[in-house]
């Protein structure tokens, strides 16, 4: 697995080469894994960027010595001698290349084969399965074994292997967590199911994309990858799978929700929906992905989502329901935690 | 040829002109079937196409110079980067190289025409109305906007309105046009060449045209068939990528790529060709390792058919998969590493003279380098599924092609200008243009590897603000699209004060044109060669030049010589083609049926009614007035 040494370099390079670009930024996506899959893929970056780094600076060295060493001379009128080539040389520069192609070859052909073994390891091994289905423009995330559903914040344990199966619903997208690791793409159609490896080490939270293009959404498909240690995830699960209760108060918005919302979307834990289901939406940082989930933004939702990000399939509500109505709802959804 | 002049020859003067019909004005371009002509044609459509293509660029990049921005709507966005893709591929870089191969491949084989130069015709005016189609949505409202590689199902049942069908009928019309094209080039080369003119001593222009073409025959012919396919499923109900019913999505990525791939090849092995001849004439030395260019470059097509899937690492191929293709892949670096040493072991020891043609084929090579090593590090699937739909590939691809293909364009652009109009472009505008261009390309491109690197997808119409870095280099990317839009300009510029200077480039504009092309006029008469010439090696009118000759040697004697025929039958039947396609993309039965009726009546009359063409005789062959 990974070395010790590498384990230090990876990030130092990273940094070195952010430093070319002269920018003080946080390292962050591709170069700043957060898990071993993300790990070992920037290891093969780096090392494929070493070696061709090497290839460019031999290139430029040879191109620029040529143009400046042999320059046309004022007055230099005979013929330069006619070199038709040169065997050693044209087998030098076909080797070579051979060589460091092999270098990479082999490092590539062991991570392709051991990323595609561990994802299949969720069938023999304990590995946390979560069923992602993409659609136009959101995530649906799936807990088989805990009778869990949510949508665009998925919550991972630490430290321990999760597998994620890919499926689309409408259109082909892709899934991209790009801290923890490589994007998988959701085929539609039930066929070419897809098994994605990753894993967190440390927690956070990481963004999530859509990597194929989907249609007007595209963009602004995001998600978010809440990477916590196993007691807080167990205790989400628990707080998952016990339904909110509906106080006084928000009686009136879960009211209209029941008739007005339901119809696409769900609260129970584990039922599927048309729509996001919307267990524990009070918990949840965003709207739609990347909105900040506030009473003004959700109203504003509710009434023109398309406003908001375009594309989306949920008709806007602003002629169907009162402010107030609107309201009740944003109170009640606030309320489900 | 030779033999027409015996039968010729017997005819009376008066019989000859009979069937002599020359247009003029307007009407002479319409007709032409001379290859030079067309390939002048190819070039003013494909240069607008590019500028309209070029637009659409700028319109991208101004939507994401800066986050949220709104420049253009999500519809408008995808839209646009569909339309930019598709034309520059399509319709701008392809006629633009068949354009160049049409005017000098038949010149450098001491050809007088292309094999068929009807069909020659009819390949442009298709490649015309079919690119026209695809822009029809222009004024009807409804663009393509499912990418380029229009992905089912976003492209069938999730795209309404025409805009798809845009895509596949017009694409399907302008590939009709590119494989006639490849046809033409493929037999002018294994059948036309001057006496002497083996296949080891073609110059490599010649090469990559012969390579490119073969490419096309196969690759243009899947996309056909994906393209029907697509359209069955579009507008006749038809299931081939409807998954609901059975269809399979990822077939069509297999046709789309087993296309695309080569497509890359086809757009990039010209420009090879364009180097190894513009940097062995500023050099005064012949091309470095010859033979094992020839090589590469049928290496590079071979393997270019085996690769098509690193396209798809990430679609869930399974590990063997992936990394046999990962490794077809790699391998073509070899080929290209090959290339990329001949070429600076032939300026090795020459004398290199940088004007504007030199400049943009040297600055061709860091600029490609630095795409082909991009391309080695996507070609590792592992890390290949950190960067597949990245701005990571949006930066490699267009290192290759912009800094390839389109530099390649730019150096052909400015070092045949004079064999093909006469007159040689500004230098100092030139030399301006190209520092402007170059500057701006690295600009535009070399920050969206980081932006790929940090997380940035392809394709996305906006991205949210106070990511770090994601504003700062979006920004630097449009100001740099900005400045080769200027280059482009100025290019133009360039061409419009030329075009008023008066023709008077010599037959060998460089002074140290090595191929036959630079042995004739500029702009050469309308049959090229009034004796065709002997090959007496590579180079061959470099070695007439060091032999002492001020011309080439004949291998036949002087006498009249066989053209053929201006036709408007092309035109029509193009036209023919388009009613077709609009009728059918409209589901209007009898408009198809009508445009298909134009189409075949113009074939029964071209198959009916005899063509002989005409003569052009020895004497008339002395006075100016037969210049083209």
């Amino acid at each position: 697995m990974v070395n010790r040494w590498m384990k230090r370099l990876v990030p130092f390079m990273a940094m070195m080469l952010f430093l070319l670009t002269g920018c003080d930024y946080e390292l962050a996506g591709v170069l700043s894994p957060k898990g071993p899959v993300a790990e070992r893929q920037l290891e093969l970056i780096l090392l494929s960027l070493g070696v061709m780094i090497l290839v460019l600076i031999v290139v430029f060295v040879l191109f620029f010595t040529v143009i400046v060493r042999f320059r046309r001379k004022p007055g230099q009128d005979e013929i330069p001698e006619q070199i038709e080539g040169n065997h050693k040389l044209e087998v030098t520069w076909t080797v070579i290349p051979i060589l460091l192609l092999t270098i990479l070859a082999i490092p590539m052909v062991v991570v392709t084969f051991n990323l595609e073994d561990e994802a299949q390891a969720f069938e023999t091994e304990d590995a946390l399965l979560i069923k992602v289905t993409g659609k136009q423009f959101w995530w649906e995330f799936e807990y088989p074994a805990q009778g869990i559903v949510t949508a665009q914040e998925v919550y991972i344990p630490v430290g321990e292997k999760v597998v994620f199966q890919l499926t689309a619903s409408d259109v082909q997208h892709s899934f991209w967590v790009p801290e923890l690791g490589g994007k998988k793409d959701t085929n539609v159609g039930n066929r070419n199911i897809n098994y994605l490896y990753l894993e967190a080490e440390y927690p956070g939270v990481y963004k999530g994309k859509c990597a194929e293009l989907c249609g007007q959404g595209h963009a602004l498909m995001d998600f978010k990858v809440h990477a916590v240690e196993r007691a807080e995830f167990d205790a989400w699960v628990k707080n998952m799978l016990t339904p909110a209760t509906v106080t006084a108060d928000v009686e009136k918005g879960a009211e209209l929700f029941d008739n007005t919302c339901l119809t696409c979307h769900a609260v129970d834990p584990g039922q599927l929906s048309v729509g996001p289901n919307l267990n524990g939406f009070a918990d949840r940082a965003y709207i739609g992905g990347f909105i900040e989930n506030n009473a003004d933004n959700l109203a504003q939702w509710i009434k023109d989502p398309l406003s908001m990000k375009p594309g989306v399939t949920m008709p806007g509500f602003q002629n169907s329901l009162t402010e107030e109505e609107i309201n009740e709802i944003v109170k009640y959804l606030q309320s489900l935690n | 040829m030779a033999h027409a002049h015996a039968q010729a020859s017997a005819h009376s003067h008066a019989h000859v002109h009979e069937h002599k019909k020359r247009y003029t004005g307007i009407m002479d371009w319409l007709t032409t079937v001379d290859h030079k002509k067309i390939g002048i044609l190819y070039l003013g459509a494909g240069l607008v196409f590019f500028l309209i293509a070029g637009l659409e660029a700028v319109f991208v990049r101004l939507q994401l110079m800066y986050p949220m921005n709104n420049v253009l709507s999500a519809q408008q966005f995808n839209e646009m980067i569909t339309m930019h893709g598709t034309t520059m591929l399509f319709l701008a870089a392809l006629p633009i190289l068949y354009g160049f191969f049409n005017f000098i491949v038949p010149l450098q084989i001491g050809a007088r025409d292309v094999a068929f130069p009807f069909l020659n015709s009819l390949g442009f005016w298709t490649f015309v109305f079919g690119g026209i189609l695809l822009n029809l949505g222009f004024f009807t409202g409804s663009l393509p906007d499912a990418g380029w590689t229009a992905y089912p199902p976003l492209s069938t049942m999730y795209s309404p309105g025409e805009g798809m069908d845009l895509y596949s009928i017009g694409l399907q019309l302008s590939g009709i046009g590119t494989l006639l094209g490849g046809i033409n080039f493929i037999v002018t080369i294994v059948n036309m060449r001057a006496p002497g003119m083996t296949m080891m001593r073609m110059p490599l222009f010649t090469w990559t045209c012969f390579v490119m073409s073969i490419l096309i025959v196969f690759a243009f012919s899947a996309f056909a068939v994906g393209l029907l396919m697509l359209t069955f499923d579009r507008i006749f109900g038809g299931n081939f990528f409807n998954p609901t019913t059975g269809g399979n999505v990822i077939l069509w990525q297999h046709i789309f790529w087993i296309f695309g791939h080569p497509e890359v090849y086809i757009l990039i092995l010209p420009a090879f060709g364009i180097l190894s001849e513009v940097i062995p004439t500023f050099s005064r030395k012949r091309l470095f390792g010859y033979t094992s260019m020839v090589f590469a470059t049928a290496i590079i097509g071979f393997l270019g058919f085996m690769v098509w899937a690193h396209h798809m690492f990430t679609v869930g191929m399974g590990a063997v998969a992936n990394t046999l293709f990962s490794i077809a892949t790699m391998l073509i670096a070899v080929p290209t590493g090959i290339k990329i040493f001949n070429w600076i072991f032939t300026m090795w020891k020459g004398q290199i003279t940088f004007n504007t043609a030199n400049l943009f084929a040297t600055g061709f090579i860091p600029s490609f380098t630095m795409g082909g090593v991009t391309g080695v590090m996507l070609a590792i699937a592992a890390a290949d599924y950190q960067f597949q739909d990245s701005y990571f590939v949006v930066a490699h691809f267009h290192y290759v092609i912009v800094g390839g293909t389109v530099h390649g364009i730019f150096a052909a652009f400015f070092y045949w200008f004079p064999k093909m109009f006469g007159r040689k472009l500004n230098e100092t505008l030139g030399k301006i243009m190209f520092w402007l261009f170059l500057i701006g390309f690295h600009m535009t491109f070399f920050v969206q590897h980081w932006l790929g690197l940090i997380g940035m997808p392809r394709r996305v119409y906006t991205y949210l603000d106070g990511q770090p870095g994601w504003n700062e280099m979006n920004f630097v990317s449009s100001v740099g699209a900005l400045l080769m839009s200027v280059a482009v300009i100025l290019l133009l510029i360039n061409v419009i004060i030329t075009m008023r200077k008066p023709a008077d480039a010599e037959g060998d504009a460089w002074g140290d044109g090595r191929t036959l092309e630079w042995a004739i006029a500029s702009p050469p008469p309308e049959y090229n060669f009034k004796q065709v010439p002997l090959v007496r090696g590579l180079d061959p009118w470099w070695l007439e030049k060091r032999a002492g000759r001020k011309e080439m040697t004949p291998a036949e004697p002087v006498g009249p010589i066989h053209m053929p025929n201006g036709s408007i039958l092309p035109l029509i039947m193009s036209i023919g083609l388009f009613i077709a396609g609009l009728g059918i993309m409209y589901s209007q039965t009898i408009v198809a049926v009508l445009g298909f009726g134009v189409l075949i009546v113009c074939m029964v009359i071209r198959s009916l009614v005899d063509d002989p063409g005409y003569h052009i005789d020895p004497e008339e062959l002395d006075s100016k007035g037969v210049k083209a």
